[in-house]
């Protein structure tokens, strides 16, 4: 009798955890499938009332509609062209420098990127814009991909730094004994060590610079616009039409979304390393 | 501990290896490029930034020296006023919801059950998610005639809301965006902590027969107080810069009831062009980010969980 009920109870108490996770899990979920059906609709079934949940029939129009109406192609390929220079600098640049300073154990250095991250992506907006300006290079894609940098190198930086303190230095000891220079033990006994958390700072510096919306959205032109601009811009245009609106925006995230299925202990462990976030 | 736990807690250049001193002088040439371009898009701002709040700078147009002019006006403009205490309000609601969610998530997600890893990834979805994207899906939520969200209140017995198209219900409406976006911040950062605690206390305390809450109270949250103060300060943080997801759903609106400090520094820069005004805006806002992270640090070296 006593197992019996002892059994009950844990299935009973089962049965809760598991009603527990599904009530955390489902508000990301349902946004997302939300977003996924609102795409699939014409525009008689996405402002039905009572709503219309399931697709009947599931229609691509919306996404044509996208790919025809709007140079969302430019607009992708721009967003493509800042993500990937600003995370490939940030990568020369701070892969070294997370090397560096995590030898020299500049708590100066590290601290000083701590601030850089706790202030907010906007207020270097001004002085950017003024620069940039005076340097007569807006209208061309340069001073959104310097603007980046803002977010990209203290992401790496941050990043390196906690790995390459977490390597054990006897190996490099071992290499610069054998007559090495430091750059060498750094090139090819360090960095290769380093890979998972060379993985870890790309993924994160393309992510945060890919969601980035508000330095493209002061410094970019008509031509220059990336896709977090672009679809906001579609909202304050059309601002009834629903099924393009969230085709477009589906569009934007699902890079990212595919990555973070994708890489989803990687980011887990850049995240709680550092908690780092973009600008 | 994470690596920004151990450089908050430790006053700074205090660990400066005596070891390799030799070395360190070459290493410093792994850090000059970064540092040079660290300089030029980072630190140059912060310095011009200052310089410009000392002027009427209109952009394209005049500028004039006010010395701190543009100070004296903040401190006596009432639309700045209203923002510093909506962005207070804000974040209280957008620290205090995540923090309650995230710890008690990461208990859940810290057991082991069947799907685990996949449960999780959805979870931490919305953290990586375009916030823009986001942004635009939630404002269809909202709308109060043919939005979801009033469909579901109804089938609720609940009576629709204006969610963020009346002043009263705006800001907490926001916060459930903030909410829903930054839970698997915090989340993840508790998650390391639980992953780190030592099991022997548990051990012990199942043998003197406590209870589960009692183990959680008297050993996982004392253990846990360090994350949780980082999860904490990265939140507040975090909330206070909150930009994105506002100014795609309200722009501020409606009227000012959702201008935050971000949204009328926006504004006063990029909408009115007056940008001596707006990095004096950007000062103050640094200012009182820095004030309450130091508040925040303070308080973890007084307050004790036990």
């Amino acid at each position: 009798m006593r197992t019996r009920s002892g059994r009950l109870r844990r299935a009973l108490g089962n049965l809760g955890f598991g009603l527990a996770v599904l009530t955390l899990v489902s508000p990301a979920l349902m946004v997302f499938l939300w977003m996924l059906s609102l795409s699939l609709k014409n525009e008689l079934d996405n402002t039905a009332w009572p709503p219309v949940f399931i697709p009947d029939p599931p229609t691509l129009d919306n996404y044509r509609d996208v790919f025809a109406r709007n140079d969302f192609l430019l607009y992708a390929w721009n967003s493509v062209v800042v993500s990937f220079s600003a995370t490939f600098a940030a990568l020369a640049l701070g892969v070294p420098a997370g090397y560096g300073i995590a030898k020299m154990r500049s708590t100066r250095a590290a601290a000083l990127i701590l601030i850089a991250r706790i202030t907010p992506g906007l207020s270097y907006l001004i002085p950017l814009f003024l620069m940039f300006q005076w340097l007569e290079l807006t209208g061309t894609l340069l001073p959104i991909v310097i603007a980046h940098l803002v977010i990209t190198v203290p992401i790496v930086v941050w990043v390196m730094i906690s790995f390459f303190e977490g390597l054990p230095p006897e190996l490099e000891e071992a290499a610069l004994v054998d007559g090495a220079t430091i750059w060498q033990a750094f090139r090819h006994v360090a960095m290769p060590l380093a890979r998972p958390g060379i993985t870890v700072a790309t993924i994160l510096a393309f992510i945060f610079s890919w969601n980035n919306f508000v330095f493209a959205m002061v410094l970019a032109g008509r031509e220059t616009r990336t896709l977090p601009v672009a679809v906001n811009n579609m909202l304050t245009f059309e601002q009834i039409s629903w099924g393009p609106l969230s085709a477009a925006a589906l569009l934007v995230t699902l890079p990212v979304l595919l990555l973070t299925l994708l890489a989803q202990r990687q980011i887990v462990a850049g995240l709680t390393a550092g908690g780092v976030k973009g600008a | 501990m994470t690596r920004e736990a151990a450089l908050l807690e430790q006053p700074v250049a205090a660990a400066t290896a005596p070891r390799r001193r030799n070395y360190a002088r070459h290493y410093a040439w792994f850090v000059v490029p970064a540092a040079a371009v660290i300089v030029a898009v980072i630190i140059f701002p912060w310095l011009f930034t200052v310089y410009v709040s000392a002027f009427d700078w209109r952009l394209g147009g005049e500028r004039r020296f006010l010395g701190l002019g543009n100070y004296e006006a903040l401190f006596t403009d009432a639309r700045f006023g209203w923002a510093v205490l909506r962005t207070l309000f804000y974040t209280v609601l957008a620290v205090a919801a995540p923090m309650v969610f995230g710890i008690a998530a990461a208990l859940a997600f810290h057991r082991k059950f069947p799907l685990r890893g996949l449960a999780r990834t959805v979870f931490i979805l919305p953290m990586m998610a375009t916030p823009v994207a986001v942004a635009l899906v939630w404002t269809m939520m909202f709308h109060p005639q043919l939005g979801v969200l009033n469909w579901l209140l109804m089938q609720l017995g609940l009576p629709p809301s204006m969610w963020v198209y009346a002043a009263d219900t705006v800001i907490p409406t926001l916060v459930l965006v903030e909410v829903w976006h930054w839970t698997p911040l915090v989340m993840l950062l508790i998650l390391g902590g639980l992953a780190s605690l030592p099991v022997d206390p548990y051990e012990a305390a199942k043998i003197d027969g406590a209870s589960a809450w009692q183990a959680f109270r008297h050993i996982t949250l004392p253990l846990l107080a360090p994350f949780i103060v980082v999860a904490l300060i990265i939140r507040t943080i975090d909330a206070l810069k909150a930009f994105d997801t506002i100014y795609v759903i309200t722009q501020g609106g409606p009227g000012q009831a959702s201008e935050t400090i971000n949204i009328f520094l926006y504004l006063q820069a990029f909408a009115f062009y007056n940008v001596g005004y707006a990095s004096a805006v950007v000062v103050v806002f640094f200012a009182i980010i820095m004030a309450l992270a130091a508040l925040l640090l303070w308080t973890r070296s007084r307050v004790r969980f036990t």
